[in-house]
């Protein structure tokens, strides 16, 4: 509906016609379209977590079995609200509480990927089968990293001395009425909205220009089946992108609407989320960069053998 | 009575300091406020998602940027 709405609006209200109402068109139904989605779907996720902090999450590990552990500390990153100003707090606590160092790489893993404005973006963008696979691969990268890292006992390389705490935590789900959510929920979609409803409008201008201006054969070259080193260049270039998811994927619906393989952009948007060059300056306070570099690298791979796989299989 | 807030620096945990001292402000109350950037310190109030808001040494709020009202209301109760 809002489709033909916008479309007669830019031709016959501002009267305009060929390539650039094509343009005109794209722009506003995409801009609108991703705004109403992010606000209900950030929305949605900020009322869920209302229920679970991650004081909660720690509680909950705390003392269960390993391969449940990475499970559970994976699913909880879909949640649980990640801000790399408290991924040491975070790290350290979880420490603490005696939860392996690999369970704790499987939240740090998660939490960034499954933000709610990535999941937003996918689904605004390419509907709810995608955002379903990235999910899902999300969660597998997060799971067989964590475990990776686990694996190969690398506690030494953790540069702050954590004391242990005796004893166990209790799991208390955080009450407050139902108002209360309501209203704290929309508190944070109101500031996360305001931060990215920017990025949208340049991504999605830069989109609708590209849509309507750059050649389809000229994509597919650099991008598409023309280019076997795609993937490893997407998942390179995602890395300084971090704090514009919101931005960067309208434009990787325009790329793959133009013969991008998907397997690229799924590894090009998730390399986005999960490698942030400021988280890793902020963890280098409290881990050795061996251990930082090996976190990447593993992350990284991941991710390129999921694109890869993606590409061969569709 | 004594209010810390807790945070190691990011841009939420200053948010939540001129907020805290807004609001003692309008409290009328003697307060102390404390700044706590040391991470062993943040460590051993069990607080995970900064910014952490501490009063008489008890947990009251972690992860978020409360309202003046909000913290009045702490404050008085």
């Amino acid at each position: 509906m809002w489709y033909e709405l916008s479309k007669a609006f830019v031709e016959h209200t501002i009267g305009v016609q060929g390539k650039a109402a094509d343009a005109l068109h794209f722009f506003l139904y995409d801009t609108v379209k991703i705004w109403f989605l992010l606000l209900t779907i950030i929305f949605t996720v900020s009322f869920l977590r209302t229920w679970v902090n991650t004081e909660y999450v720690r509680a909950y590990l705390q003392g269960k079995s390993k391969l449940y552990a990475h499970a559970a500390a994976a699913g909880f990153g879909i949640i649980t609200p990640f801000c790399s100003c408290s991924a040491i707090p975070l790290f350290l606590g979880f420490l603490q509480a005696r939860i392996p160092l690999g369970v704790t790489f499987s939240y740090l893993i998660s939490a960034p990927i499954n933000n709610e404005i990535a999941i937003a973006m996918l689904f605004g963008i390419f509907g709810w089968k995608i955002t379903a696979l990235y999910i899902a691969f999300g969660l597998m990268v997060a799971i067989v990293g964590g475990w990776f890292i686990g694996a190969l006992s690398m506690e030494n390389e953790v540069l702050i001395d954590v004391t242990p705490m005796e004893g166990r935590l209790k799991a208390d789900i955080v009450r407050l009425s139902i108002t209360q959510r309501a209203k704290e929920a929309w508190h944070y979609t109101v500031d996360i909205f305001k931060k990215i409803y920017i990025y949208v409008m340049v991504g999605v201008g830069v989109g609708a220009w590209i849509h309507g201006y750059i050649p389809t054969d000229f994509i597919v070259q650099y991008t598409g089946e023309g280019n076997p080193f795609a993937v490893i260049i997407a998942v390179l270039m995602g890395i300084p992108m971090y704090s514009n998811a919101a931005g960067v994927m309208p434009l990787v619906e325009v790329l793959t609407s133009k013969g991008m393989l998907l397997g690229t952009a799924l590894s090009f948007m998730m390399a986005v989320t999960a490698l942030s060059l400021p988280e890793a300056l902020i963890l280098k306070k409290i881990l050795s960069l061996k251990l930082i570099a090996l976190f990447f690298t593993i992350v990284g791979s991941g991710i390129i053998v999921i694109g890869y796989l993606f590409n061969a299989i569709l | 009575m004594k209010i810390e807030v807790l945070g190691t620096g990011c841009k939420k945990c200053s948010e939540l300091e001129v907020v805290v001292k807004t609001a003692i402000a309008q409290s009328g109350k003697f307060v102390q406020l404390e700044k706590v950037d040391d991470l062993m310190k943040i460590m051993e109030y069990q607080v995970l998602s900064t910014p952490g808001l501490v009063i008489d040494g008890k947990v009251v709020s972690t992860g978020k940027v409360l309202s003046v009202d909000e913290v009045v209301a702490l404050i008085n109760s």
